[in-house]
C-alpha cells in the first residue's frame, strides 16, 4: 500500500475516536513538554548562573587568607590575617602571568548622609580595582593613585548605596560619614546587579589606604585581587602567586599555605557541575514520563486492534499482506506519538516562557532539546506500537473474519 | 479452461484431543465460465472446501491448482497475493469498512496489488461500481445504504481487481428475497459476461439461479450435477413486479 493511503487510513482512525486518540496522546504531549520546559529551565539557572560569576570580574583570582592550626585544631578560614600590603606590592613587581593586583580592606558600618542611614560594606581598594572586576563608573569619577597615597577621604558608591542615601538628588560632591569618619562622594558605579553571592551594588568603595589606616587596625588586608594576563594563564597565575607569598611569608617547605586562593573558573566550574547534575536529574524525570506515555499508547492500541479484528480479517482477506497491516498499525502508533510530540514541544516551550515570564526565571530553550524529544517520542511510537501491530498482522483471516 | 481444479483434498482439525474430519478426500474442478452452487447443511464441510479454495487456509493433505498455478505449497504472504489478484470475495456479512465510502471500499484491493501496474485506482473502482449499477452511490458510506446495495458494493469490490474466480459466501444469507434475487440477477449478469463464480449456499432457490451444483455431506461430495432448469432472476423479478402491478391493479377495480 502507498504511504499516502497508509496515512489516510491511521489519520481516519485517529480522527474516528477523537478523545481517545486524544487522552492517549496526553502523555507523550505530557513527557516531551516536560523534557523541554525541565530541561530549558535547568540550562537557564546554569547559564544565569555562569553569567553572574564572570560578572564578578574577567580573569579573576581571588587570594584569602587561610585558616590557623593550634595544636592540630582547625580554627577556621580567616583565622588568621597573614596577607598584607606588602604581599600586594610582591604580586605587582615580581608576577609575570599577573595583570593587574588590588587590595581589598573590608570595613563595615552604618553611613550617614543628610540626615538618612544605611548599613553597609565599605571596601578599600586600589584604583584597578574596576579593571579586575570589569565594572564601569555610572556618574562622576573613580579615585585616583594619588588618593591612595594621600588616604584621601573620598568614596564612590554602589547603585544600591546611592539610591538608597541621595533617592533623587545628585549624589557627588555630597557628603558622607561612615563611622564617623567624613567622605566625600566623588562617583557613582554602574550597576551590576546581585548574584548568589548577594547585592553586589550595596557597596561603598574607598581608597585601600583610607580604609586600611583610618577604619581599621592599619596591619592586614581582608583580600587581594589579582586579575590574570588571560583566561588561558589563570593556572599559572595561582602557582605564581602561590610561590611569590610563600616566599613573602617565609613559610618553609613544610608548612602549609597560610592562604587560599579562589579563581572564578574554579567557581564556574563547580557551579556548573551541580547545574548540570541538576538539569540531567530534571530530564530524567521527564523522560519517565515519556516512557509512561509509551506505555499508553501500546494500550490504547491493543485495544483498538481488538475492536478492528473485523477490519484486520477483511484486509487480510482482500490481498493484505501481514506486512501491509503490521506497517498500518505501527503508522497509526507512530502518528499518534509523533502529533503528541510536536503538541508537546508547543507545550514545553509555553511552559518554559511562562516561566520565565511569571516566576523570573533563567530559561535556554534547545532547539537540539526538542529535536532529541521529538525524535524520542517517535521510537517511542515505534517501540510500543510494535507488539499491537505485530498482534494485528499475525492474525488468523477466517478467524478475523468471524470475530463480531 | 480449468480455474479450480482440486483433487484429494482433505482437511483435519484437531479440537482438543478429537480429531474432526472437515473434508475427506474431495475432488472438484471448475472450468472457465461455470457458474457452480456448493450446496450442504451445516457440518457438511462446504465452508472450509470455500477457505481452502479462497486461499485462506491450507489443506491438511491434497493438491490445489488455481487458474493454472499449484498453491497448496504457498507461503503465506504469497497466499495473500492469490487472494489479491486471483480471487473476488463476497461474504454473508457483506463485511465493507464501516464509515469508508462505498468507492474507497472497492478500492482497496487495488491498493494492495503489489503489481503496481493499475495507475488510476478510483477510475477503476467506478467502473467496477458502473458494473454493479451503484453510480449514484459512490460516496454513501456502509450505513447510508440497505442491505442489496452493500452486498453490491461488496461485489464491486470482488470484481475490481479482475479475479480469475469469483468466491460468494451465503451473499443472501441476510438479505429478504426479493433483495436476494436482486443481487442472483447482477451475479447472473457478471456470469453472463464471462466472470467464473463459486456460490455456497444452504438455499435451494438461491442454487436454482446457478448452471451447476455440488453437494457436499459429512466432508464428502455426494453430487455433483448440472441444474436442468436454470432459473433467470431478471424473469422472476419481472414477474414479481406484475404480480405486485396487477394486484394492485386489480383491487383497484374491484373497489
Amino acid at each position: 500500500m502507498r504511504t499516502v493511503n497508509l496515512l489516510k487510513v491511521a489519520y481516519k482512525s485517529i480522527i474516528k475516536n477523537r478523545m481517545r486518540s486524544f487522552l492517549t496522546m496526553l502523555g507523550i504531549i505530557i513527557g516531551v513538554g516536560a523534557v523541554i520546559a525541565l530541561v530549558a529551565i535547568g540550562q537557564g539557572t546554569s547559564a544565569e548562573v555562569e553569567s553572574q560569576v564572570s560578572a564578578l570580574g574577567s580573569n579573576l583570582v581571588m587570594v584569602m587568607p587561610g585558616s590557623s592550626h593550634m595544636g592540630g585544631v582547625s580554627r577556621g578560614a580567616g583565622s588568621i590575617n597573614s596577607l598584607t600590603l606588602k604581599d600586594v606590592e610582591k604580586l605587582k613587581s615580581e608576577s609575570e602571568y599577573i595583570a593587574e593586583v588590588s587590595p581589598l580592606v573590608r570595613a563595615s558600618g552604618q553611613v550617614i548622609a543628610l540626615g538618612k542611614n544605611w548599613s553597609s560594606q565599605t571596601n578599600g581598594v586600589d584604583p584597578n580595582y574596576l579593571i579586575i572586576k570589569d565594572w564601569e563608573m555610572e556618574n562622576g569619577t573613580f579615585f585616583t593613585k594619588r588618593d591612595v597615597r594621600s588616604r584621601a577621604k573620598v568614596a564612590v558608591l554602589g547603585k544600591t548605596v546611592a539610591d538608597e542615601l541621595f533617592e533623587e538628588s545628585d549624589p557627588i560632591g555630597q557628603k558622607i560619614r561612615v563611622r564617623n569618619i567624613p567622605f566625600k562622594v566623588i562617583g557613582i558605579l554602574e550597576s551590576k546587579g546581585s548574584s548568589m553571592m548577594g547585592d553586589q551594588d550595596d557597596v561603598i568603595l574607598v581608597p585601600s589606604t583610607t580604609a586600611l589606616y583610618r577604619m581599621t587596625e592599619g596591619k592586614n588586608v581582608s583580600m587581594i585581587m589579582v586579575s590574570a594576563v588571560n583566561n588561558e594563564v589563570i593556572e599559572e597565575a595561582q602557582a605564581e602567586i602561590t610561590s611569590i607569598l610563600r616566599k613573602s611569608h617565609k613559610l618553609k617547605d613544610e608548612d602549609s599555605d597560610d592562604f587560599r586562593i579562589r579563581s572564578q573558573t574554579e567557581i564556574i566550574d563547580r557551579v556548573s557541575s551541580v547545574t548540570g547534575a541538576l538539569t540531567l536529574l530534571l530530564g530524567a524525570i521527564a523522560a519517565v514520563s515519556l516512557l509512561v506515555g509509551g506505555i499508553g499508547i501500546m494500550n490504547i492500541m491493543l485495544v483498538s486492534v481488538t475492536e478492528r479484528t473485523k477490519e484486520i480479517g477483511i484486509r487480510l482477506a482482500i490481498g493484505a499482506r501481514g506486512r501491509d497491516v503490521l506497517i498500518q498499525f505501527l503508522i497509526e502508533a507512530v502518528l499518534l506519538s509523533l502529533v503528541g510530540g510536536v503538541i508537546g514541544i508547543i507545550f514545553g516551550i509555553l511552559l518554559a516562557n511562562g516561566a520565565s515570564h511569571f516566576m523570573n526565571m533563567g530559561v535556554v530553550l534547545n532547539p537540539f532539546i526538542s529535536f532529541m524529544a521529538f525524535s524520542f517520542s517517535g521510537a517511542v511510537g515505534v517501540f510500543f506500537g510494535f507488539y499491537p501491530a505485530r498482534k494485528a498482522a499475525a492474525m488468523d483471516p477466517i478467524e478475523a473474519l468471524r470475530y463480531e | 479452461m480449468e480455474i479450480i481444479k482440486v483433487e484429494g483434498l482433505r482437511k483435519t482439525y484437531i479440537v482438543g484431543d478429537v480429531k474432526v474430519h472437515a473434508l475427506r478426500k474431495v475432488d472438484l474442478t471448475v472450468n472457465g465460465g461455470e457458474f457452480v452452487s456448493v450446496m450442504g447443511s451445516s457440518g457438511s464441510g462446504k465452508s472450509t472446501l470455500m477457505n481452502l479454495i479462497g486461499c485462506l487456509d491450507t489443506p491438511t493433505s491434497g493438491t490445489y491448482a488455481l487458474d493454472g498455478k499449484q498453491i497448496d505449497k504457498l507461503k503465506k504472504s504469497q497466499l495473500s497475493d492469490i487472494r489479491n489478484q486471483k480471487i473476488g470475495f463476497v461474504f454473508q456479512g457483506f463485511n465493507l469498512l464501516a464509515r469508508t465510502s462505498a468507492i474507497e471500499n472497492v478500492e482497496l484491493p487495488l491498493l494492495y496489488d503489489r503489481r503496481g501496474r493499475i495507475k488510476d485506482p478510483s477510475g477503476k473502482a467506478r467502473e467496477a461500481l458502473d458494473r454493479v449499477g451503484l453510480l449514484d452511490r459512490l460516496d454513501h458510506e456502509p450505513s447510508q445504504l440497505s442491505g442489496g446495495q452493500q452486498q453490491r458494493v461488496a461485489l464491486a469490490r470482488a470484481l475490481v481487481n479482475e479475479p480469475a474466480i469469483i468466491l460468494a459466501d451465503e451473499p443472501t444469507g441476510n438479505l429478504d428475497s426479493r433483495t436476494s434475487i436482486e443481487v442472483m440477477k447482477v451475479l447472473q449478469e457478471l456470469n453472463e459476461q464471462g466472470i467464473t463464480i463459486l456460490l455456497v449456499t444452504h438455499e435451494e432457490d438461491i442454487a436454482a439461479y446457478s448452471k451447476r451444483i455440488v453437494r457436499l455431506r459429512d466432508g464428502i461430495k455426494i453430487e455433483d450435477k448440472p441444474v436442468s432448469h436454470v432459473r433467470s432472476a431478471e424473469k422472476d423479478l419481472m414477474e414479481m413486479k406484475d404480480i405486485n402491478n396487477g394486484l394492485n391493479g386489480q383491487g383497484y377495480v374491484e373497489e
